[in-house]
C-alpha cells in the first residue's frame, strides 16, 4: 500500500508543487511545516483515536479468555480463541456463506448493472426519470428495504410473489397455483436477491460514469470502418470500462461483505445465512463470549485487507490519472 | 454521448426499442417500493390478501398505527434521536473535513497521499470487528445508551468519504483565485469563509447529503449501542414487526416515513452520488 502511493506522490507532486510555492517562499522551516499541518491535525487525530485503538484492543482480547458471563476466568490465553475460531464448524461455513454470499450478489449486480448502465447510455425519452426510478431502490433504508422483501414481497401467505402466482394460475382457470416459501426453500438466494436488487442501482451508476467519460470519436470511427454494435461493444467499450468494473466490484465487496441488515432482518442468522459479520454479533451479542468474538473480527479484518489493498491500489492509478 | 445517431428507419426503430427495455427495468426495479407505498396506503385486512387486492379502498390506518394511534408507543424519539445523530455527525465531519481536504489538496502537507490512503483504509476495514471495544469503553465510560456516543462514531465512519470527496472538490478551486487572497494578505480563516467555503458550496452540499444518509441507515452499531432512550429509527422499525396479528401495511408505512428523508436527500444528491459512493475516484 505505502509502495502505491508514494509512486502516485512522486507523479502528483509536479502539480502540487506549483500549488505550494507562495508558502514555501514564506517561510521554511518547522513552523511553517505545522502552519501546513494545522488544518489536517483534528481529523487525523480524532480518526487514529476513534477508529484505530479499537481494532488495537480487539487484536489484544482476541488473545485473552474473556467471557462476560464469567468474569473471573480472565486471562491470556494465547492462539486458542483462533484455534476455536478456525476448529468452529459454524464459523467455517459463515466464512464460507459470506463469500458466496459477496461474490454471487457483487457479480450478478455488476451483469445487471451493466447492462443498465448501457440501456441509460442511449438517448431515449425520459431518461432522466428512467435513472431516477433505477437508482430508488439504492436509497431505500436497507432494514426497510429487507424487511420490505421478507414481509411484504416473500410471505408465503400474503407476500407480492405468491400473490402473482395466484393471479396468473387464476388467469388460466387453475385453482392451485404455486405457493413455495421463499425464504425456507432458498435463504441464501432471497438474501442475495434483495441484496442484488439494492446494489445494482450503485453498480450502474459507477458504470455509467465510465461510459460517459470515454470519447465518442473512437466509437464513430470504428463505425465509419464497419464495425457491428457488437465487435464495438467487446472492442472499444470493455476495455475502457475494465477499470470501472474493476472499481464497481471491489467497491461493491467492501460494502457487500459488511451486510449486516439483510441477514438479520430476513432469517436472523438461520437456515446457514449467517454471515461473518452476523457470527460475530452474535458470539458477543448473545455468548458475551468476548475473547472468540474478538479473534473473529482480526479473521475477518485479515481476509478483507486483500480485497482492501486491491481497491486502495486502484484508486490509487485513478488518482494518479486525475491529476497528471 | 455514445448514441451515434443511426440514420434510417431502422435504426430509430431499434433506438426505441431499447428506450422501451430501459423503461420495462426501470418499472421493474421500482415496482417493490410502489407495492410498499400501495400496501401502506391499504387496511390491514386489504394488505394480507392472496391474490392482492390492488383496487382495495385507501385509507391512512397504517400511518396513524405507526404513530401509535393504538398502542401509543410514539416513533418521534426515534425519528429525533437518528435526526440528531445524522445532523450532527454530518456537521462534526463538514468541520473536520473541509479543513483536512484543504490540507490535503491546496496546500498539501509532506506525503499528503499517504495520509489520504490512510483515511481510505479505515473505510475499507470491515466495522463489525471494532464492535466490541468500542461497546467496553462506552460501558465503562457510561456512554451506553446515548446518543452523542453515535454521532461521534457515525463522525467516525463517514469522515473518510468525506475527507475523500472534499479533496476532489477543493482540487477543482481555480489555483489563481486563491493566490489573489494570498496577496492581499488573506489568513486561513479568511480564505475558508471568503473563498473555499463559498466555491466548493455544491460539494458540500453533496457530501453531507452522503454523510447523512449513511448515518441515518446505518444499524449494526445502533443496535448494539443504544437501548431505550436514544434507539434511533432503524432500530425501532425492526421492533415494529409483531408475531401476533396483521402488522403488514403498518410495517409498509412506517418503512416509507424512514426511508422518506434517505430518498429526499439522495435524489437531491443524485448527479454526485458516484463521486461520493466512489470516494472521490469516479466523477
Amino acid at each position: 500500500m505505502t509502495g502505491t502511493s508514494s509512486t502516485v506522490t512522486e507523479k502528483v507532486r509536479g502539480r502540487a508543487a506549483v500549488r505550494a510555492v507562495p508558502a514555501r517562499t514564506a517561510g521554511p522551516g518547522r513552523a511553517a511545516a505545522w502552519a501546513r499541518r494545522g488544518p489536517l491535525m483534528p481529523a487525523l487525530v480524532f480518526m487514529v483515536v476513534v477508529t484505530q485503538l479499537p481494532f488495537v484492543a480487539t487484536l489484544v482480547i482476541s488473545f485473552t479468555d474473556w467471557n462476560a458471563l464469567y468474569p473471573d476466568r480472565r486471562g491470556f490465553t494465547g492462539l486458542t480463541n483462533y484455534a476455536d475460531v478456525f476448529g468452529d464448524a459454524g464459523l467455517r461455513a459463515s466464512v464460507l456463506t459470506t463469500v458466496w454470499l459477496t461474490a454471487g450478489v457483487v457479480l450478478v449486480s455488476l451483469v445487471l448493472g451493466l447492462g443498465l448502465a448501457l440501456l441509460l447510455d442511449r438517448r431515449f425519452r425520459g431518461r432522466g426519470l428512467v435513472r431516477t426510478m433505477l437508482i430508488a431502490p439504492f436509497l431505500l433504508v436497507p432494514v426497510a428495504s429487507a424487511l420490505l422483501w421478507k414481509h411484504a414481497l416473500y410471505n408465503p401467505e400474503y407476500g407480492l410473489f405468491n400473490g402473482a402466482l395466484s393471479w396468473l394460475w387464476q388467469l388460466f382457470g387453475s385453482e392451485r397455483p404455486p405457493q413455495p416459501d421463499w425464504i425456507t426453500s432458498m435463504p441464501l438466494g432471497a438474501i442475495g436477491a434483495s441484496l442484488v436488487w439494492q446494489w445494482t442501482p450503485f453498480m450502474m451508476l459507477i458504470l455509467l460514469a465510465g461510459l460517459q467519460s470515454r470519447s465518442t470519436e473512437a466509437v464513430e470511427a470504428a463505425r465509419v470502418d464497419g464495425a457491428n454494435a457488437w465487435q464495438v461493444f467487446r472492442f472499444l467499450t470493455l476495455p475502457h470500462l475494465r477499470r470501472y468494473l474493476e472499481l464497481a466490484a471491489l467497491l461493491g465487496s467492501v460494502y457487500v461483505v459488511q451486510n449486516f441488515d439483510a441477514v438479520f432482518t430476513l432469517t436472523s442468522g438461520g437456515l446457514g445465512t449467517a454471515n461473518l459479520p452476523y457470527t460475530i454479533y452474535e458470539s458477543f451479542y448473545k455468548a458475551h463470549d468476548y475473547g472468540r468474538a474478538s479473534a473473529a473480527g482480526v479473521v475477518v479484518v485479515a481476509g478483507t485487507i486483500v480485497v482492501a489493498t486491491l481497491a486502495l491500489r486502484l484508486v490509487s492509478t485513478l488518482l494518479k490519472e486525475e491529476s497528471s | 454521448m455514445s448514441a451515434v445517431p443511426v440514420p434510417g428507419a431502422r435504426g430509430r426503430r431499434s433506438a426505441s426499442l431499447w428506450g422501451l427495455v430501459a423503461w420495462a427495468a426501470a418499472l421493474l426495479f421500482v415496482l417493490p417500493i410502489a407495492w410498499m407505498v400501495l400496501t401502506s396506503l391499504h387496511s390491514e385486512t386489504d394488505a394480507a390478501t392472496n391474490p392482492p387486492s390492488l383496487g382495495a379502498g385507501l385509507t391512512l390506518d397504517g400511518y396513524r398505527e405507526f404513530f401509535g394511534a393504538a398502542t401509543g408507543a410514539s416513533p418521534w424519539p426515534a425519528l429525533v434521536n437518528s435526526l440528531t445523530a445524522s445532523l450532527v455527525s454530518t456537521l462534526l465531519v463538514l468541520a473536520l473535513a473541509i479543513p483536512a481536504a484543504y490540507a490535503l489538496s491546496i496546500r498539501p502537507v509532506r506525503k499528503w497521499s499517504d495520509v489520504l490512503f490512510f483515511f481510505l483504509s479505515t473505510k475499507m476495514l470491515p466495522a463489525v470487528a471494532g464492535l466490541l471495544p468500542v461497546y467496553l469503553v462506552a460501558q465503562n465510560l457510561g456512554l451506553l445508551d446515548n446518543v452523542w456516543l453515535m454521532v461521534l462514531l457515525y463522525t467516525s465512519m463517514n469522515l473518510p468519504i468525506a475527507v475523500w470527496m472534499m479533496r476532489s472538490f477543493l482540487a477543482e478551486i481555480p489555483v489563481a483565485i486563491l493566490e489573489a487572497a494570498a496577496i492581499d494578505g488573506a489568513g486561513l480563516p479568511a480564505v475558508f469563509r471568503r473563498i473555499v467555503i463559498p466555491v466548493s458550496a455544491p460539494g458540500i452540499a453533496a457530501t453531507s447529503l452522503i454523510c447523512f444518509i449513511f448515518s441515518w441507515n446505518e444499524m449494526l452499531f445502533a443496535r448494539v449501542l443504544t437501548g431505550v432512550r436514544s434507539v434511533t429509527a432503524p432500530v425501532f422499525l425492526t421492533s415494529f414487526v409483531t408475531s401476533q396479528g396483521l402488522f403488514l401495511a403498518k410495517v409498509c408505512a412506517a418503512a416509507v416515513v424512514v426511508s422518506l428523508p434517505v430518498l429526499v436527500a439522495g435524489f437531491a444528491a443524485q448527479d454526485r452520488l458516484v463521486q461520493g459512493l466512489s470516494l472521490g475516484a469516479v466523477k
